[in-house]
């Protein structure tokens, strides 16, 4: 093996256990937003994320996206076939040399949580069998190429996003955010609402649950943004206050406006804020001052508050708020970055247009942005509604209506009956 | 003997059960119940979104009493519910054929 950075690999090993962190968090946040007779699906798809992605990451889905371009900037080849190439080989830039390992574990955790996040747009009412089918068919045709787009960057031959076009995105505003965001609008438009959509309380079941996941997920965001830097530097500092910095003010704005709207400020509100304030600024968290930062959650956690509520106007079940919260807060991001980014504190960076006055970069953002919702909206529709026409993808009335717990996995939750648990 | 059935609120079966012992009645049984009636729901936020929780928590309480106590009970229970304000719920009696204690096997008023 050629010389590592020892300070770099360790930053990078333990980024990687905190974004896997970030999946049962995940589970926890979802799961105790759902009522308590499907919690425990809800948690099982994350999980199911985390055991589907991992192994066709190391067949093939690491390849795809960080084997050598295959010419278009589309896809990898299949160089690092079963992670071939891949064992003695190091990935950094020069001086930042860290195991390629190292690459393939941090960036493994990185497809596992966007699959995961889409769970939450069809809750309480997706069969597991085909939810299991759907991970493996959706990493591979959709998350493998994004990824490749935007993060195989290849001495400008790489992916064409981040090589040729240029659009700037640190941590996966695109690639994990809108992608999320506009595959679960597409599995909540193709599955349909649960049954007694806007007219049953379907209210969170377990709030502490929720704030936990939240917790979890802020916590290990450090890693998801900090970590992006690949090196353990001041790129990988900055990234990781401007996480804090908005995720913090996300917080408070969220709440700020629930409280002028409807006079009380909720505990799901402030959890909502955290993760749409850490959603906004992960595009952007390498590019951007602080302040910027501070601007970023501020704007993001109200985007998104009023974002969520737009499923009702326009009648799609997006049951836990993927597209509100992720794919919203995506495009807050990318956006941000074309307006405030600067090359001060990131020299691989850019300059937005209130930096350099053009409009350069801003266009480069949204090219990247509105592509990879596209693609990621078609594809999840078609991939969806194969499955559903086919083996089907939505469970039985009465199994829906009787919790899916109890139905499709044989357990429950929650055995607090003293008749029961004696 | 007869049976009160009391549905209350949550916050007031402690005082329920305070006053009843004070009274010198030795046994009562409560079980966690939900329901409306004139109070309707209540109003939660979540996401912006609101839901209007119409079943409301309440907690059953049931009193056996011998005929010549119910009045009394019945006043001490209706008094310590009372908050004055709506949702403090009912109160009803019922006839009892006959009672046993397991334990002894005694009937009637002996076994209360």
């Amino acid at each position: 093996m050629s010389s590592i950075n020892a300070g770099d690999t360790a930053w990078v090993l333990m980024a990687g256990a905190l974004v896997l962190f970030m999946t049962p968090g995940l589970a926890i946040f979802y799961g105790g937003m759902v009522r308590a007779k499907s919690t425990l699906n809800m948690m099982m798809m994350s999980f199911a994320a985390m055991g589907i992605t991992t192994i066709i990451w190391v067949i093939y889905g690491y390849t795809l996206v960080f084997g050598p371009d295959t010419g278009h900037g589309l896809i990898g080849d299949f160089h690092n076939l079963g992670l071939a190439n891949t064992v003695k080989e190091v990935v950094g830039a020069p001086g930042h040399e860290i195991p390629a390992l190292a690459f393939v574990m941090f960036q493994l955790t990185f497809a596992i949580i966007t699959v995961a996040l889409l769970s939450g747009a069809i809750a309480d009412r997706a069969k597991y069998s085909a939810w299991v089918l759907f991970v493996g068919i959706w990493i591979t045709f959709v998350y493998a190429p994004i990824a490749h787009w935007a993060f195989a960057s290849q001495s400008g031959k790489g992916g064409w996003i981040v090589d040729r076009l240029g659009a700037l995105d640190f941590a996966g505003g695109t690639v994990v955010e809108i992608n999320s965001g506009a595959a679960a609008l597409a599995l909540a438009i193709v599955l349909g609402k649960r049954n007694g959509f806007k007219r049953d309380p379907m209210r969170p079941h377990n709030m502490p649950l929720v704030l936990l996941g939240a917790g979890m997920l802020w916590f290990g965001w450090f890693g998801f943004n900090a970590g992006s830097a690949l090196a353990a530097n001041g790129v990988a500092a900055t990234a990781m206050i401007n996480t804090q910095v908005a995720t913090a003010a996300a917080v408070m704005s969220w709440i700020t406006y629930e409280y002028f709207r409807g006079g009380k400020a909720t505990t799901l509100g402030a959890a909502s804020g955290a993760i749409a304030g850490a959603v906004a600024i992960t595009p952007a968290c390498g590019f951007v001052t602080p302040l910027g930062a501070l601007a970023i959650g501020l704007i993001g956690g109200v985007f998104s508050a009023w974002g969520v509520s737009r499923k009702y106007k326009f009648n799609y079940d997006d049951s836990l708020d993927v597209v509100g919260v992720h794919g919203l807060g995506g495009f807050v991001g990318m956006i941000a970055i074309g307006l405030i980014a600067t090359k001060s504190v990131n020299e691989l960076g850019g300059d937005g247009l209130f930096i350099s006055g053009s409009p350069s970069l801003l266009g480069k953002q949204v090219i990247a942005a509105i592509t990879v919702a596209l693609f990621s909206f078609v594809a999840t529709y078609l991939i969806a509604t194969i499955i559903q026409k086919t083996m089907g993808f939505r469970v039985h009335r009465d199994i829906e209506l009787e919790g899916l717990d109890t139905t499709i996995h044989a357990e429950s939750a929650y055995d607090i009956s003293s008749f029961t648990t004696r | 003997m007869k049976l009160i059935t009391a549905i209350v609120k949550p916050a007031r079966v402690d005082e329920i059960k305070v006053a009843l012992q004070a009274g010198g009645i030795e046994g009562m049984t409560v079980s966690e119940a939900a329901g409306f009636g004139r109070q309707k729901g209540h109003k939660e936020i979540y996401r912006g979104a609101e839901y209007t929780v119409d079943l409301i928590p309440k907690v059953r309480v049931e009193v056996l009493v011998d005929d010549a106590d119910l009045d009394r009970v019945l006043d001490l229970i209706v008094k310590t519910a009372n908050t004055g304000s709506i949702g403090d719920g009912k109160v009803w009696v019922t006839s009892v054929e006959t009672v046993v204690r397991v334990r002894t096997g005694e009937r009637g008023s002996d076994a209360l």
